[in-house]
């Protein structure tokens, strides 16, 4: 039962900065844009959060903080991609390498000073009896809940509300969209900025709560993990939550392994997340080879009104 | 968009084309300018003097002869790499993987020094550049074959292979490679002298940087001059038209794959052989990335992608020389997204059109 437990609650503290970043690439993927970005993005948000924090130690400051500098990134992305039309895919990666070497700038000073906690945990005393339930819910900390809460939100704006509808029209056929009298450039810089923020937080929560301190680099990759983990939930929060843990637990699984004397060397358990990523998009690609495929119609192509698609 | 009636005669307006038109070449060299421009604001806002952070890079990569060796031994692997993705990019095949197509190259080649020690330098050498060539292919193919088979997006696929070689080349240099006389330091043994790549006069500029502009000089007569030249540029300039020609797409993606896996292999047999003379696991300083950029700055063309090469390798040597300075290296890969930024929003200027307002318009 403890290990259980704690294989739970270190899938769900590896997971959760996934699961931002992939509800936040959802968010804009759905609005018809492709964000490539996220790597830059989350290192920005983790950047920004460290030398937030550290000069200020105040919690909702630095979330704030996250958020605006994410929104900017967006909102450059967004110029670039919405109004420019510039390519997509070329965007995401300059916004990548562009993050890369900023955050590394940025955070040269503060390499690898420790913060100190800066998320508190919600305890549930009313689950502590509850055998399992009370060790895995029963002191998560703040961050976590909110990322359910997005869930749970954005399960139900997508789905049961008119704003959730009409991004759909804009990410399936903008030129339809454009004439029911939806903005579609409105509704494409909204997503891409707030997305863009929500990838951001994603790395603010694997440097707040995950690994307290900043190291050049310290996505490793996770930025483009959410990437496949968007295609991975079919553009679906619910599925989203459930492919992030399922990446947590696997990305905890190796160092957990190697922790227990492993006779595979660490170099290949490391690898798991990685080779994991490859054939879980190998096996989606494989399941939907002969149905349509359920991202936005519309994704990566620039709406121009005077234009027909 | 509705056009005022009476609008004089005179009257222009500057509008989109959408069907695009390619940006002339000015654009890249004023996407670099601008880039170095906010770059420098941002090293400013840092509390650090730009001009100085510049002329010191500037000084560094081209100030000297050692400097100026430097950056062409840095020009060898990133016009290599820089190729190989933009022959992927010609036919919108988004490699960004040459880092670790780089490093099958580099741990192939070392594989024949490592295996085969007693040969002479007329067999380890090509055995080496055959080695490089197809480890580097094949690890292209990785990429290639799951994005035919199974519509794997290769950008995902080939980033995730950037790691996972990197971790199977830091397995075998902490591990079955490592020099057992090098004091614990990880990385092989040195390449005896008949595996190395002979260098000019006393620099560290070896012949690869001739093979690297002959590879390029191929290239552009391949491209311009060959069926499969013309079918590359016609998918490249309409997927739809393509096909309906008969085109087989996807074996193009495989060969393409393939060929841009073994340049970058190219280059990293040519670095482990002709300049670090072992393998560790530092042996690319991000070159694979950088070749991304390298090929947008050149906008593919085979020798604009010379000049992009030779541009970038002085930031990533100037990127260098500017930790005096208490500065991170990571400048450089600052400045080459802040370039890559422009650029794309500078592929606008192509697209611009000067019409004249039409006054009997009423709208569109």
């Amino acid at each position: 039962m403890n290990l259980v437990s704690q294989l739970l609650n270190a899938a769900i503290s590896a997971g959760t900065p996934l699961l931002f970043a992939t509800l936040g690439g959802i968010l804009i993927e759905k609005s018809g844009v492709i964000q490539l970005g996220a790597e830059g993005l989350m290192l920005m948000g983790a950047v920004t959060a460290a030398l937030t924090y550290l000069a200020v130690p105040d919690l909702l400051l630095t979330l704030a903080a996250v958020f605006f500098v994410g929104a900017l990134l967006g909102l450059l992305h967004a110029l670039l991609t919405v109004t420019l039309r510039s390519n997509q895919v070329v965007s995401g990666l300059a916004l990548t390498l562009f993050g890369t070497g900023l955050s590394a700038f940025l955070g040269k000073s503060i390499a690898g000073v420790p913060l100190p906690q800066a998320v508190p945990n919600v305890t549930l005393n009313f689950l502590s009896g509850v055998p399992l339930l009370g060790a895995v819910l029963g002191k998560l900390d703040l961050l976590t809940w909110i990322s359910w809460f997005l869930v749970v939100f954005f399960q139900v704006v997508y789905t049961r509300t008119r704003w959730g509808l009409h991004l759909k029209a804009v990410g399936d056929n903008p030129a339809t969209a454009d004439v029911m009298g939806i903005r579609v450039q409105v509704y494409r810089y909204l997503c891409v900025a707030m997305g863009s923020s929500l990838i951001a937080l994603g790395g603010a929560d694997l440097l707040l709560v995950y690994s307290p301190n900043w190291i050049e680099g310290m996505t490793s990759g996770r930025g483009w993990i959410a990437v496949a983990l968007i295609i991975f939930s079919q553009w679906n929060p619910v599925k989203a939550l459930i492919g992030t843990y399922l990446f947590g637990a696997l990305d905890t699984l190796g160092f957990r392994l190697q922790l227990a004397g492993s006779l595979v060397p660490p170099y290949f358990l490391k690898m798991i997340p990685y080779v994991i990523t490859i054939l879980v998009l190998i096996f989606v690609g494989w399941r939907s080879r002969n149905k349509a495929s359920s991202a936005p119609q519309a994704l990566g192509v620039p709406y121009i009104r005077e234009q027909r698609q | 968009m509705t056009i005022k009636k009476g609008a004089p005669r005179w009257a222009f307006r500057i509008e989109i084309d959408p069907a695009g038109g390619a940006s002339p070449w000015w654009v890249s060299i004023l996407a670099v300018l601008l880039a170095l421009i906010l770059s420098g604001f941002l090293i400013q806002l840092n509390g650090t003097d730009a001009l100085r952070v510049y002329a010191k890079m500037f000084q560094g990569a081209f100030g000297s002869v050692f400097g100026l060796t430097e950056t062409l031994v840095k020009t060898i692997p990133l016009l290599l790499c820089g190729l190989g993705v933009a022959i992927a990019y010609r036919i919108s095949v988004w490699n960004i993987g040459a880092e670790g197509q780089f490093i099958a190259g580099a741990v192939g080649a070392t594989g024949v020094m490592i295996y085969f020690p007693q040969l002479g330098p007329w067999e380890s050498l090509p055995l080496m550049l055959l080695a490089g060539i197809l480890s580097g292919g094949l690890w292209g193919l990785l990429t290639a074959l799951p994005k035919v088979w199974f519509g794997v997006n290769e950008l995902i696929t080939s980033l995730m292979l950037n790691y996972i070689a990197f971790l199977g080349l830091q397995f075998l240099v902490f591990g079955p490679w490592r020099d057992p006389k090098g004091f614990n330091f990880p990385g092989t043994p040195v390449f005896p002298a008949a595996e190395t790549i002979p260098t000019l006069g006393g620099t560290r500029l070896h012949w690869g940087f001739f093979v690297a502009l002959a590879v390029v000089f191929l290239y552009a007569v391949l491209v311009k001059s060959t069926r499969w030249g013309y079918e590359l540029r016609l998918i490249g300039a309409n997927p739809k038209a393509a096909r309906s020609a008969g085109i087989q797409i996807r074996g193009h993606v495989i060969l393409v794959m393939f060929l841009s896996g073994a340049l970058a292999g190219l280059a990293g047999m040519m670095e482990v052989s002709g300049v670090t003379h072992r393998l560790n696991e530092s042996v690319s300083p991000g070159y694979g990335y950088t070749a991304i950029i390298v090929a947008w700055i050149a906008k593919l063309n085979p020798w604009g992608l010379v000049v992009s090469a030779f541009f970038l390798a002085g930031l990533i040597e100037g990127g260098f020389n500017v930790q005096t300075l208490g500065l991170p290296p990571s400048i450089s890969s600052m400045i080459q997204g802040a370039v890559l930024f422009f650029l794309i929003a500078g592929d606008l200027v192509g697209r611009l059109r000067l019409r004249r307002k039409n006054t009997q318009e009423q709208g569109a």
